[in-house]
């Protein structure tokens, strides 16, 4: 029953402020918090309730699954939704200061409102052709907002995100179509079904190939990086937290993963291609980010190379890969989004993104400099922060299968990330204080809380991991180590 | 057989369009004839043999008709494609207000 | 524009936006529905534009009511899905008696899903092209 909930109270608020944000002037802000409150108040309840069931299925319009659409509520897809919500919440809280500063900001909130629409839809959904036109909406509203403030090299990144993002999206749609040819349904628990009684050669490599080049480019591995060291950076702050944070997640690495666990199946060929980019985006991402000077666009490369632990983690297979590469998945949301804020922060007081300009802004700026330690020490991997034990968790999977290099190429990444953040330290937040910068202040009150309350999560990531996300994990891996055994938990749950 | 290779011919077109000219509007029209491609690919797959047009009238009977859900599926498709257009032209048209000038080469201020 | 267009686009106008309204009633008896007639609607408005100048074909529709109408319309559609609720399912079809088949009054809540279609795209549709047409660049004169 609450299952449509998801994607009705996004689409309901971005109509709504656009049907009246223009006239009253507090009704963006209060619409769209209320908002992403809700929808983190029924994700964690939608947690409760996969506990309980194991598989929930809601049937659109009361249309029996291979005839009708159906939405599929299960362990991936439970883990999934707190994680965007979760982020979605406190971008949400942060933009009621920030956007001040950009003209019109009840069309910032319908776009950010439609995109969370579109990811809710994408987790949810057990269409596939649904999960096209969800992805389709997510993507276009992203385009919009990384061309949010209109500058000359804002518009140029959005153009090449827009070309390139469009170009996979035909990558996608030429894949399901020949999916639908093939087997003649679009459910995606009936074609599982199908797809275990056909044979295994035959076009399904050659759509293997496809998904791979067009989630690739969704989600940003390296052949497919171009758009993201341009478009992160020019977006506004809380659009880099979000797309970052947890676009390139959802629509790249979810949708990988459901269609090929649950789909297609894995083969020893796609599962070794799929750990081979994870590896080569790791360490290419973390040697571009090395001679960055740009704040922003040093995070966005190492977003890059993160996105290739989760890969490598996902694409190993085994209970304890796949484990080490969603708690990195969850981990990344949470701190990656708050670098990006905390990078915000730094250009609301002070102008500027470039790291040899500020020096020694731990004095005027504490809770900003703060977050952004806890953070930093959660992406380099130091113990206790939650960064550490999810790489862990990934180098030992790897070591576990007998991938000895692998781990070796995840390890070196790891320490270079950490050097490339102790940089970013030194420079901007350790050091004197620049003259320039006597006069900043700290940020106001809404994005001081975002900060905190995700720094808090980070710092409960580590701390909390056997006792509370163990069990929450657990069953997110269940699903995809199940594999096509999703169908049949599917149909029994229809009835 | 011979319909769906050319299907993927105009596909290529379409993206050597893409990859190969300068100018920012062929980019986006290249894009379109992609985007052309691939609908017609979803719509020839629905092709029944001796298939008539899958509408129902009154006191007709049609016994084979071509199967009707990819042609949905297209409707879907061609409207994501103007969204798409649409947004893409208008940010062309602010590119060429902000540098002067069409041409890809010469917008490059974002490197490294 | 020159004469002749002025003078066949104001037979025309009314025509093309009726056959419109006619493809997105009948959308559920013949080929049409809520999109294709939506765009024929535009094309209506867009005709007037192109023929007769920006400030008459504001004046039947400015952008401010247009940007109303697409809200509206997306409002209208999200609320008939939600009204499906009252038949146990999102977007069920929940009318009771559910007319001859072939007819104009039948199929549920087919219809009403077209015309709230209709009036996204169509009004969405001229925005778009009024915003592209109005577009001033920092370089025009005024």
């Amino acid at each position: 029953m609450m299952l449509p909930l998801f994607v009705i109270i996004p689409l309901g608020a971005a109509f709504l402020i656009s049907l009246l944000g223009k006239k009253i002037e507090k009704i963006p802000d209060v619409l769209a918090n209320s908002a992403t409150l809700i929808l983190l108040a029924l994700s964690l309840h939608s947690f409760v309730l996969v506990k309980a069931y194991k598989t929930l299925v809601y049937k659109v319009g009361g249309w029996i699954p291979p005839i009708g659409i159906c939405m599929v509520l299960d362990g991936l897809a439970s883990f999934m939704l707190i994680t965007v919500n979760l982020v979605s919440f406190f971008v949400a809280v942060y933009s009621v200061n920030y956007m001040r500063r950009y003209t019109d900001k009840w069309k910032f909130y319908t776009l950010l409102m439609l995109m969370l629409a579109g990811m809710n839809g994408i987790i949810i959904t057990g269409d596939l052709f649904n999960l096209f036109v969800f992805l389709e909406i997510a993507s276009i509203a992203s385009y919009a907002l990384v061309a949010f403030g209109t500058e000359a090299e804002e518009l140029e990144a959005s153009f090449k995100y827009a070309i390139m993002g469009s170009v996979a999206s035909s990558f996608i749609l030429l894949g399901i179509a020949m999916l639908y040819s093939y087997t003649s349904t679009l459910n995606m628990a009936d074609m599982a079904n199908i797809l275990t009684q056909k044979s295994q050669t035959g076009i399904l490599p050659f759509v293997s190939v496809l998904f791979l080049m067009g989630f690739g480019l969704k989600a940003a591995l390296v052949p497919f990086h171009a758009w993201l060291p341009d478009a992160h950076p020019s977006a506004p702050a809380p659009i880099s937290a979000m797309l970052s944070g947890v676009l390139i997640k959802v629509l790249g690495v979810y949708a990988m993963m459901r269609i090929f666990f649950n789909v297609l199946g894995v083969s020893q060929a796609v599962s070794s291609i799929i750990i081979f980019l994870g590896v080569v985006s790791m360490l290419i991402g973390v040697f571009l980010a090395l001679a960055q000077w740009d704040f922003k666009r040093l995070l966005a490369y190492h977003s890059v190379s993160q996105i290739g632990y989760v890969i490598l983690g996902l694409g190993l297979g085994t209970p304890f890969g796949i484990l080490g590469g969603l708690f990195h998945l969850f981990n990344h949301s949470v701190f990656k989004s708050l670098l990006f804020l905390n990078s915000g922060a730094v250009v609301y007081a002070l102008h500027t993104r470039d790291l040899q300009d500020m020096s020694g802004l731990r004095q005027r700026m504490p809770v900003t400099a703060n977050t952004n330690l806890v953070a930093s020490m959660s992406i380099a991997g130091i113990p206790p922060f939650n960064g550490f034990w999810s790489k862990l968790m990934i180098i030992l999977g790897c070591i576990q299968t007998g991938r000895f290099g692998y781990a070796l190429c995840a390890v070196a990444a790891s320490l270079l990330t950490l050097a490339s953040f102790m940089k970013v330290q030194k420079y901007a937040f350790f050091g004197k204080l620049n003259e320039k910068w006597e006069t900043v202040k700290e940020v106001p009150l809404a994005m001081r809380f975002s900060m905190i309350g995700l720094a808090v999560i980070c710092m409960a990531g580590g701390i909390l991991i056997l006792p509370v996300f163990k069990p929450f994990l657990q069953l997110a891996v269940d699903v995809l180590m199940a594999g096509r055994e999703y169908a049949q938990a599917v149909f029994a749950a229809v009835r | 057989m011979s319909a769906y290779l050319l299907c993927f011919i105009l596909f290529c077109i379409g993206l050597y369009c893409i990859l190969r000219k300068r100018n920012i509007i062929k980019i986006v029209i290249g894009l379109g004839i992609v985007e052309y491609a691939v609908n017609l690919f979803l719509v020839l797959i629905g092709y029944r043999w001796r298939g008539r047009a899958p509408i129902l009238a009154k006191g007709r009977e049609i016994l084979n008709m071509v199967d009707p859900l990819p042609q949905a599926l297209v409707l879907t498709s061609i409207v994501i494609g103007l969204a798409i257009t649409a947004l893409i032209v208008a940010i062309a048209m602010r590119i060429y207000e902000k540098y002067g000038t069409f041409d890809i080469t010469r917008i490059r201020r974002l490197k490294g | 524009m020159t004469l002749i267009v002025k003078t066949i686009t104001r037979l025309t106008v009314g025509l093309i936006l009726l056959y419109g309204i006619y493809i997105v009633l009948h959308g559920h008896i013949s080929p049409g529905g809520g999109f294709a007639g939506g765009v024929i609607i535009a094309l209506s408005f867009i005709h007037l534009m192109l023929a007769f100048g920006k400030e008459t074909a504001l004046k039947k529709l400015s952008e401010a009511r247009a940007s109303v109408m697409e809200s509206l319309g997306a409002i209208m559609f999200l609320s008939i899905a939600l009204l499906g609720l009252l038949g146990g399912y999102f977007f069920f079809n929940f009318f009771i008696h559910k007319g001859r088949p072939f007819t104009l009054f039948s199929a549920g809540i087919i219809p009403l899903c077209n015309i709230a279609i209709c009036l996204k795209v169509g009004a969405g549709l001229f925005a778009i092209f009024v915003a592209l047409v109005l577009f001033k660049g920092a370089k025009e004169t005024e």
